[in-house]
Order: structure tokens, then C-alpha cells, then sequence
């Protein structure tokens, strides 16, 4: 656990947007299991949302169904004031303005770094190839991975390959960014520099979802903490309050057995 | 012996026949193959379906039984007055398709998922992400079989023979219908093969070599 301390939001905006994703009575099944149950949540614009709880509570697949990689069985979810469309165009311009970073990366292995961040704005936006490259680059420069542009990505190491992928998500100028477990698959020593393009991103004033296991950047990025245990959100808070003064007795449990080892 | 060389141009009309055959079915099996195998991991059920349906009637028809249709029912339908040529590369395509379908659909599953999530949530829609990220991903693990599907259908252009096409293993039967003796033609047939089948394993393993470079 990278235990960052660094002032909330160093003069960045505070989160008093309009809504810009609402989850409204969300459940989904996998099978048997109840992955997600009468999930609630509303997450303004500029603001920084950090879901974390044990493993099997369904953050991630909460944080999936937001851009419909999952499906929901009942419940709705809008995006900008528009409900998630079914499968086909119009849910694919719709995935444009939502950025997603996956835990394992995902980059484009056939393709350079800096084919990997024009893609998206050559067949989506359709810029044309100058406008795109330019971006490209200056998205990888502000990542630090401007370097290895003609590289492909499995010759970069864990952690610039995340920052190429955050890059790659920017491409799209998103109105919203997901990122799940982008931590989680990394080197210790490479936790940092992805943790500080998020960190920087959410003084920007980026809207952010973020589900992790980072307790440091929970406490120091995120306007607010939602703890889910068993596909439910059990509570959320301001992260400082979250920290020091759980409410719930599941969160007491999950705190001290994660803070305290 | 003589009839190696008295017939030698009824033998290069032979293999020119079966050569052109072979490529015109090549490519109609490519084509449609690779549409298919799209059809079939499509997430509209319908294509799926009609995907499923394409390769399970087409894989599991004696391809005889293939030629039979398409030069004694197909013509009464539609192609009216096709030639023998058309008739047999139709027959040859559609079956052969059906292979590269299954090829080409195992090697789709084996690019990993993450990259089909990570194409559709930068937005682009499932034919690009297939078409951008997936096949050629796919590409490589797909030519040792096709290589494979594409000589049997080197081979099975000989049937098309027995329906008056005008290739190698027409000649053949011709000749030794005339009483020459049957295993020196063969040897010419065998060669003719042979060229063909050879020159598609290289191909293919200039293509591999090449791929494993780019990556």
C-alpha cells in the first residue's frame, strides 16, 4: 500500500457539477450470484469517485456497466442525461465519451504506442492523421511515455504501458474516465508514476471513477469513498471521514485488516 | 512414354485448368470465410445463426454430393448456361469456406478479450474492432491450417474434373481412357500437383515468417 499524503485537490475545482452518470436501482446476476444489488450512484461532473472494498463485491463489474461492457438485468444508468443505449451505434459513439483503463492494459499489441492513441481519433473522431498524431504525441509527453511512441507495447514495461493506455482513453477526449484496478497488475516500483498521471488528471478536473485498492490515492485524489461488500454499496464518504471514521461495522472490518498489516 | 510428351500441351491446358480453378475457389473461400467466421462471432443472432447454418451444411456435405447440386439443381434455379468453370469454382468456394470459417474463427478466440473490450470502449463498432484489432491479431495463428485447407482444395479441384472442367485429373482420365498406361500419366499428374501444392506451403511460410517479424 502506497501510502501518498498529499492536500486534496492542491486548488482544484470542487465537485459541485451536475450529475453526469447515474446509476438508478442497478442489479445484475452472474449466474446465481447476486453481483450487484439496488446499486444508487450518482457521480457529478469534476468529480473524483474511488469504489473500494474486498474482492467479489462487484466493483469492478459496478464500474464495467457503466460503458455496457456489462449489461445490467434491471435498473438504469445514464450517461449526460442519456440512458445507455443497446448494442450498435449509438452506444459506441457513446463509449467514445466514456475513457476506460483496464486493469491488464490492453494496448493494441499490433499496433505502436503511437498508433495505439491515434486509433480511436482516426476511425471515431475521424481527425485526419496530422491532427491525430499531434495529439497523440502530446498526450504521451503529458503521460512521460513520449519516448517510446514507436515502440509496441509489449516492449514497455507495466507501468508505461498503463500510462500509454490512459493516454489512449484521453485520445477521446472523454467526458468521464473509468479505471478499474489500474494498479493492480503492476510492479510495485511502477505504482507511483501511473498513480501521479491520476493524481494530476484529477486536479485537472477530470471526472473520474476509479475502483482500487490504493488507500493512499483513495485518501489524497478522491472527492468521495464508496465501500461495496457483497454487490451492495455499504457506504460513502468523504475519504478523510471514511479513513478515520467508518460508519459501518463491514468497513471497520475491511479497514483494519488492510491498514493494520 | 511417348504420351508424357506427344500430349504435353493437353497436360499444361491440364494443369493451367486446375491452377485457375484452384485460385478462383481460393479466393471466393477466403472472402466468404472470413465473412462468415465474422457472422458467426457476431453478437445479432440471426447472423449467428445463418453463420452456424452456413458451416455445419457446408462442412459436413460429401463434396460429390456438392458438385452433383451445383451441376444438376443449381442451374434450373439460378446461373442459367454457367459454365462448368463457374459450376465447379462455386461448388469448390463454398465448401472450402466453411473450412476457413472454422480456422479463422479459432484463431479470433485465441487474441485475447481485453483487446476486443479495450477497441469497443475507445467506440468503435464491432466490425472495425474485428477488422482493426482482432483479425489481424488473429492472422498469424490462422496460417498454418489455412495453408493446410488451401492444398486440400488443391486437391479436391479434382473433382471438378469428373464434371467436364477442363484440369489435370480430366487429362488423366482422358488418356488412360485412350489406353495409355495409367502410372506414367500419373507421374506427370503427381509432378503437376505437386508444383501447386508446394508453392502454396511456401507462400504461406514466407507470410508466417513475416509475420512473426511485426510483432
Amino acid at each position: 500500500m502506497s501510502e501518498v499524503s498529499v492536500t486534496k485537490n492542491d486548488g482544484g475545482p470542487a465537485p459541485t457539477g451536475d450529475p453526469l452518470v447515474v446509476l438508478d436501482n442497478v442489479n445484475k446476476h452472474f449466474g446465481a450470484l447476486h453481483v450487484l444489488q439496488d446499486i444508487d450512484l450518482t457521480i457529478h461532473r469534476g468529480e473524483v469517485v474511488v469504489v473500494i472494498g474486498p474482492s467479489g463485491s462487484g466493483k469492478s463489474t459496478l464500474c464495467r456497466t457503466i460503458n455496457r461492457l456489462e449489461t445490467v438485468d434491471t435498473g438504469s444508468i445514464t450517461i449526460d442525461g442519456r440512458p445507455l443505449p443497446q448494442e450498435g451505434r449509438e452506444l459506441a459513439r457513446l463509449r467514445a465519451d466514456v475513457g476506460m483503463v483496464f486493469q491488464s492494459f490492453n494496448l493494441f499489441a499490433h499496433k505502436t504506442v503511437l498508433e495505439n492513441v491515434m486509433l480511436g481519433q482516426l476511425k471515431v473522431r475521424r481527425k485526419d492523421r496530422n491532427t491525430a498524431a499531434e495529439k497523440a504525441r502530446e498526450l504521451l509527453d503529458r503521460v512521460g511515455v513520449g519516448t517510446q511512441a514507436d515502440k509496441y507495447p509489449a516492449q514497455l514495461s507495466g507501468g508505461q504501458q498503463q500510462r500509454v493506455a490512459i493516454a489512449r482513453a484521453l485520445a477521446m477526449d472523454p467526458k468521464v474516465m473509468l479505471f478499474d484496478e489500474p494498479t493492480s497488475a503492476l510492479d510495485p516500483e511502477m505504482i507511483n508514476e501511473v498513480l501521479d498521471v491520476m493524481q494530476q488528471l484529477a486536479r485537472d478536473g477530470m471526472t473520474m471513477v476509479v475502483v482500487t485498492h490504493e488507500m493512499g490515492f483513495a485518501r489524497s485524489a478522491a472527492n468521495r469513498v464508496v465501500f461495496m461488500a457483497d454487490g451492495r454499496i455499504i457506504e460513502q464518504a468523504e475519504p478523510n471521514q471514511f479513513f478515520t471514521n467508518p460508519r459501518s461495522d463491514r468497513a471497520k472490518d475491511f479497514l483494519s485488516k488492510i491498514l493494520h498489516h | 512414354m511417348n504420351v508424357l510428351l506427344d500430349y504435353l500441351p493437353e497436360f499444361r491446358a491440364g494443369f493451367l485448368g486446375t491452377l485457375a480453378i484452384t485460385a478462383a475457389s481460393a479466393v471466393i473461400a477466403l472472402v466468404l470465410g472470413v465473412l462468415i467466421a465474422g457472422f458467426r462471432v457476431s453478437p445479432i443472432p440471426p447472423l449467428r445463426a445463418f453463420g452456424t447454418a452456413w458451416v455445419t451444411l457446408l462442412r459436413n456435405t460429401p463434396l460429390t454430393l456438392l458438385f452433383l447440386i451445383a451441376f444438376f439443381v443449381v442451374p434450373k434455379i439460378l446461373f442459367q448456361g454457367a459454365s462448368p468453370f463457374v459450376l465447379g469454382m462455386l461448388a469448390l468456394g463454398l465448401y472450402t469456406s466453411s473450412f476457413v470459417c472454422e480456422a479463422i474463427r479459432s484463431g479470433i478466440s485465441t487474441v485475447p478479450v481485453g483487446q476486443a473490450e479495450a477497441a469497443r470502449s475507445i467506440g468503435l463498432s464491432f466490425t472495425q474492432t474485428l477488422r482493426l484489432i482482432v483479425l489481424p491479431q488473429a492472422t498469424r495463428t490462422v496460417l498454418p491450417p489455412l495453408s493446410s485447407i488451401f492444398i486440400a482444395l488443391t486437391k479436391n479441384s479434382a473433382v471438378a474434373g469428373a464434371f467436364s472442367v477442363t484440369e489435370l485429373f480430366g487429362y488423366a482420365k482422358l488418356l488412360s481412357d485412350k489406353g495409355y498406361a495409367i502410372a506414367v500419366i500419373f507421374l506427370w499428374v503427381a509432378l503437376a500437383y505437386l508444383l501447386i501444392t508446394f508453392a502454396i506451403s511456401g507462400v504461406f511460410r514466407l507470410l508466417e515468417r513475416r509475420m512473426g517479424v511485426a510483432r
